[in-house]
């Protein structure tokens, strides 16, 4: 035994130098190549990480004693996050970034020309430019801890894999999932991953043994993956045999051809041509697969440079930023954890509320008047955590155990323990303020009391609270598992502690946050609320419903105009109409209220009445329009002014009143800053997101464009286009910018 | 998981007994050999094992029918035909029908519970002669229909006329002839036992060459019992329409190198776990004969141990699935205040050799122990002379239920061979339970231990 040991540690080299994010050991035989950087949560393919992984290739592949290696990350639930964002947006032409590119491809065709075996150890996530430096090696091997994810997110960012991603995923898993990978670009667990043939191998994570689990659990992947490397390198082990039958399918041209023709029908229905990366995507593989390597290095190369520049990655990446940001509590830590959370109104939103707080195993109180109404909700939650258990991502037992958190209730008990309330009640003042009087009667004097509204001031519920510090807004939208952003909304009399600590339950739910200030409709519905009204205009023009949801969808908007409304119920839009209506008096006019009351009437309320401006049929996907409408629409018909009436005017008075009123939050002061503006609009209301939210739209459209546009239809419909002072001074001087 | 600490006393030493509570002994305590399942027994079912068991002990013991107060059973797998297995077990085997009987459950540590059941019973003063033990039988185990089938079966009792029967009948696909087989899985993490032994052999940086040797190790202890005669807790076992059974199957010394040519039977394919060095899949009933110290004396018994303190405690079932006797024995010696050195004889149940080892690591790392169990240091390793020098269920074979039994009966045994005082039963069992029973033993046949326990008692 000691002798072993002795000979162990003569064997073993430990090559530091002054290297600081790339290390690596050599053990008897085997490199041990390790990435950990210094200075962050995550490894990113950084200028300095990629130069320092050169070198140490070099040292290793010029080693003689070397036959294999093993690179693996030393970063607890990070291989390698992907490439270095900011090192791309550096780069400023597309030359340079297309040169960046080649780079890339030449580092990992050595790894993937390496006279010895390269082993892929994977623990955590391994994104972008990660996945392509795995997918180079000779061998992949990774955990199945839950954080070990795969993918290729670049096109989120408007971007492709540049170094060479688009030539091997497609050898590597096929040309269906690799397309189906690099145009989503979701995230792929290590079990998935395995059958896809992107890894070769899993390793199980482990519990505490003689050290802490994760550090074991790497440590433990080392040791597999070494054994591997070795029996790779002996020809021991074999290497993955790929998938025989679809290469052999996929070897006809017709087939592939047949590929491209589906995958790019798909693309163009979904992007409408407005994002380029997924059609670039195609052109890079096909040219890999039909003209061979060279053509596809080429095209992937420079492609990468083009789409680099392009507004449309620029406002993905800007979003990815603002994101990154609005997952951060800029108020502080609270003084105290919310441990209890007690939901008022086990309806779509309350249930909703309770389904993403009690998962995060926060203790969760759902109160309902009835009994009706509450067991609706309870099913709601089951269903959401049994459809995940359907997709595996959670087990029965611990849906059963996150349930056992869950209390169903009709009466206030337990309230005196809850740290916070969040009321999900009906839209009605006297309701919450009764609701609020019961509530403050019974919780303890530290419990925030938050309150679930679209559109009524907050300070107008606290008016009923003894305790107006403690009042809050938070306004999540719906369905609430599914949709990222909750909008905070604080009065002046809101405490910071109670702010720090909406945030910090928004965070903890998973959410994006923006914090805004009080006033009718805060932020969101604010904006929305001008473009629903042109939306009704606009019909009121005699553009029937389909035609409309043609025109926001063609201009970026995920969900149309008309179906939008029939989403959020026709009974509400008109509500938040006429509220703010009342509070902005005729700038927010436009389309006639009496409509959309009109439609309440006859019980048109939109998806959840099965009819609104279309029919819904359970089961049915397809959708129709809502015959009678017509007839209504009929009777509230308007002239088109011609001179503002094509397609593209359509778009730009739906889009301009939307933009002009986000601009004139931040300029009241609403908002607090332009990016969560645009997160606000983008993940709250469906803004292009290619457009990068309402800010970032003028700034690469031009404010003096848009002041221009809104001029003109002012002349025609009055001060609903009357651009606001921001906007008017970033359009007399263009060197006013929201973003850097 | 389950262990149990059994002791045997001198007059120096401490008896640990208490004050108001009764002394509870092992008056013997015996099983059917242990069989690999498929061989001998596989036409059997799990009551007739039982039976045997019970009828050995009752030949044995020759403890008058009438006199037995309750009869407990332990079982994993059931068998749904007999689902209170002990009431059927003890019938066949010529019990009065006059002694009520129940079956328990509790993974591998079923029958421990059937014996801290009974001694509970009988220091509470409900009852003072209680039969405890278990049985496995894995040779058969209820394979049902799948839920679908199940669920149109049950409406067709209820169809009515030809047409609905006919129409039901008519639903069936090829899915509901999908069988439903037993997991030997968690219920709540869906994963093997096997699969968890590989992944807690790995945390705690068990090698396969350590595992091969120490189920080396068992095979080897067993096969030089077995051979010595020393497994006296046997009774043979006359298989209907077969031969005479009366020596255990499973016992099969070979080689490192033998062993090391096996591939890994669970993670695939750098698992360490493999078929040779865990324990498999095994037929056998066990049974013993508890008393209050009391009675045994006045029906003339020489009782073979004291049985004092227990504890079952229960961990995470993923990760810590198979420590439980790392977790249970300190407990266990502190409530008896003893300390590791304390004890003469360790008999840990052995799941798979790399729980054994790990559960031996997880006892010597201090990490562990200020990580994990709260504790300050270590909780210490027993020595390795003193620990399972018979065999364990790696060799003899583990039928889930009885092994609770074997273990106890072993210690008395080896206590009274190797004149030791107290020892200490430890198992871990499915769901992350562990239970540990601390018993103090006295050595009965022979006449130096009687004067000792005299004197203990008075």
């Amino acid at each position: 035994m000691n002798q072993k040991t002795q000979v162990q540690i003569q064997c073993t080299t430990i090559v530091s130098l002054t290297r600081t994010h790339v290390s690596y050991e050599i053990k008897d035989d085997v490199a041990i190549i390790r990435i950990n950087d210094p200075n962050s949560k995550v490894n990113t393919l950084s200028v300095q990480l990629q130069q320092e992984m050169t070198e140490v290739m070099n040292e290793v592949l010029g080693n003689e004693a070397v036959k294999s290696a093993v690179l693996i990350s030393s970063k607890p639930g990070c291989f390698i996050a992907g490439a270095d964002i900011n090192m791309i947006q550096a780069c400023g032409t597309a030359e340079k970034v297309s040169s960046l590119s080649s780079e890339g491809q030449k580092m990992f065709e050595r790894v993937e020309k390496s006279p010895i075996p390269i082993v892929a150890a994977i623990n955590g996530s391994c994104l972008g430019g990660g996945l392509e430096f795995a997918i180079a090696c000779r061998y992949r091997i990774a955990t199945k801890n839950k954080k070990t994810v795969l993918g290729t997110p670049e096109v989120m960012l408007g971007l492709l894999p540049g170094a060479g991603g688009t030539q091997r995923l497609p050898k590597m898993v096929g040309l269906p999932s690799a397309f189906d990978m690099m145009l989503t670009g979701r995230n792929i667990r290590a079990d998935k991953a395995k059958k896809m043939g992107l890894v070769d191998q899993l390793v199980d994570t482990l519990g505490p043994g003689l050290k802490g689990p994760e550090e074991r659990t790497i440590e433990y992947l080392e040791e597999v993956a070494v054994g591997v490397a070795r029996g790779l390198a002996d020809k021991k082990v074999p290497m993955t045999k790929t998938k025989k039958i679809q290469e052999y399918v996929m070897g006809f041209e017709f087939v592939r051809n047949q590929v491209y023709k589906t995958v790019n029908n798909k693309v163009m229905k979904q992007t409408k041509g407005l994002y380029p990366a997924p059609m670039k995507i195609i052109e890079c593989v096909k040219a890999g697969i039909e003209q061979g390597p060279d053509a596809g290095y080429l095209a992937e190369s420079q492609n990468f440079g083009k789409l680099a520049m392009t507004s449309e990655s620029r406002a993905l990446i800007g979003l990815y930023h603002g994101q990154v940001a609005c997952k951060k509590n800029r108020f502080g830590v609270p003084d105290r954890e919310v441990k209890t959370l007690a939901i008022l109104g086990a309806g779509l939103m309350g249930a909703g509320i309770a389904q993403v707080t009690v998962d995060k195993g926060v203790n969760t109180i759902l109160k309902d008047t009835t009994v009706e109404g509450l067991s609706r909700g309870q099913q709601q939650v089951y269903k959401g955590l049994n459809d995940r258990v359907k997709k595996r991502s959670l087990t029965s037992f611990e849906r059963d155990s996150i349930l056992s958190k869950l209390t169903g209730q009709l009466d206030y008990g337990g309230f005196e323990k809850a740290d916070m309330v969040v009321e999900a009640v009906f839209e009605d003042l006297n309701i919450k303020h009764a609701v609020l009087k019961e509530v403050e009667a019974v919780i303890p004097p530290h419990c925030i009391f938050a309150t679930n509204t679209s559109a009524l001031p907050i300070k107008d519920i606290a008016a009923a609270s003894k305790r107006p510090d403690k009042v809050i807004g938070m306004h999540y939208f719906s369905p609430v598992d599914k949709m990222q952003l909750l909008e905070i909304i604080t009065t002046d009399k809101t405490s910071r502690d109670t702010t720090a600590s909406a945030v910090a339950v928004g965070l903890k739910q998973g959410k994006v946050i923006i914090v805004v200030g009080d006033g009718p409709g805060f932020y969101t519905t604010r904006c929305l609320a001008p473009m629903l009204a042109e939306a009704v205009r606009v019909l009121q023009e005699g553009v029937d419903p389909k035609k409309l949801d043609t025109l926001t969808t063609g201009f970026g908007f995920p969900v149309g105009a008309a179906t939008l409304a029939d989403e959020v119920g026709i009974d509400v839009a008109a509500h938040v109409a006429e509220d703010l209506g009342k509070a902005f008096g005729s700038r927010f006019g436009g389309g006639n209220v009496e409509l959309l009351k009109t439609m309440v009437e006859k019980g048109f309320k939109g998806r959840k009445s099965g009819k609104g401006c279309y029919i819904y049929q359970p089961g049915l996907k397809r959708k129709d329009i809502n015959p009678e409408i017509e007839e209504i629409l009929e009777r509230f018909k308007m002239t088109p002014h011609p001179t503002v009436s094509s397609d593209s005017d359509v778009q730009y008075r739906l889009v301009t009143r939307f933009v002009n009123e986000a601009v004139l939050c931040l300029q009241e002061g609403i908002l607090n800053n332009p990016v969560e503006g645009d997160i606000g609009a983008v993940f709250g209301l469906g803004f292009p997101p290619c457009l990068g939210g309402p800010f970032r739209y003028v700034d690469s459209f031009g404010a003096d464009k848009i002041v221009e546009k809104m001029r003109r239809f002012e002349d025609v419909y009055g001060n609903q286009f009357t651009p606001c002072q921001l906007l008017l001074d970033h359009a007399k001087d263009p060197s006013k910018r929201f973003h850097k | 998981r389950f262990v149990f600490r059994m002791f045997v006393m001198t007059k120096t030493k401490k008896t640990l007994a208490k004050p108001n509570v009764k002394n509870i002994v092992l008056v013997d305590g015996v099983r059917t050999p242990f069989l690999l399942s498929g061989t001998s027994y596989s036409d059997l079912m799990p009551h007739d094992l039982g039976r045997g068991a019970l009828q050995g002990l009752l030949n044995r013991t020759g403890v008058p029918k009438e006199i037995v107060d309750h009869i407990i059973y332990g079982i994993v797998i059931q068998e749904v035909k007999t689902s209170n297995v002990a009431r059927e077990a003890a019938l066949g085997a010529g019990f009065s029908d006059k002694t009520p009987a129940h079956t328990v459950t509790m993974a591998c540590i079923s029958s421990n519970q059937a014996m801290t059941s009974a001694v509970g019973l009988i220091a509470a003063g409900q009852c003072d002669v209680v039969v405890a033990g278990g049985v496995e039988f894995m040779s058969d185990v209820p394979i049902r229909h799948s839920r679908k089938m199940r669920k149109t079966m049950l409406s067709l009792n209820k169809a009515k006329t030809l047409g609905q029967r006919l129409s039901l009948l008519g639903s069936i696909r090829m899915g509901h002839l999908m069988p439903e087989l037993p997991a030997v899985a968690e219920f709540s993490t869906a994963e093997s036992m096997g699969h968890s032994a590989d992944r807690l052999a790995a945390a705690f940086g068990v090698t396969r060459v350590e595992q091969d040797e120490y189920a080396l190790r068992s095979h080897r202890l067993a096969k030089k019992a077995q051979d010595e005669g020393l497994l006296s807790d046997i009774i043979s076992f006359q298989v209907p329409g077969k031969n005479i059974i009366s020596a255990d199957n499973g016992i099969r010394p070979t080689s490192m190198e033998q062993m090391g040519k096996l591939k890994p039977a669970f993670v695939k394919p750098h698992g360490t776990v493999t078929a040779a060095n865990s324990s498999f899949l095994t037929d056998g009933a066990s049974a013993v004969l508890i008393m209050s110290e009391e009675k045994a004396l006045a029906l003339g018994y020489k009782p073979k141990a004291y049985l004092r303190d227990f504890v079952y405690v229960s961990q995470d079932p993923k990760d810590q699935l198979l420590l439980g006797p790392t977790y249970a024995t300190p407990k266990v010696l502190e409530k008896s205040g003893l300390t590791m050195e304390d004890i003469d004889v360790f008999e840990f149940h052995e799941a798979f050799a790399g729980q054994i080892v790990a559960n031996l690591k997880a006892m010597d790392s201090d990490w562990f122990a200020q990580n994990c169990m709260g504790r300050k240091s270590k909780v210490g390793v027993p020595p390795m002379e003193k620990f399972n020098t018979w065999g364990g269920s790696l060799s003899l074979g583990h039928p889930f239920a009885a092994t609770g039994c074997r273990l106890v009966t072993t210690v008395a045994h080896r206590l009274q061979k190797e004149g030791g005082q107290y020892g200490v039963v430890a198992a871990c069992a499915a769901g992350g339970q562990v239970f540990l029973t601390c018993r103090l033993l006295i050595h009965a046949v022979y006449a130096v231990t009687a004067i000792r326990l005299s004197s203990a008692c008075l």
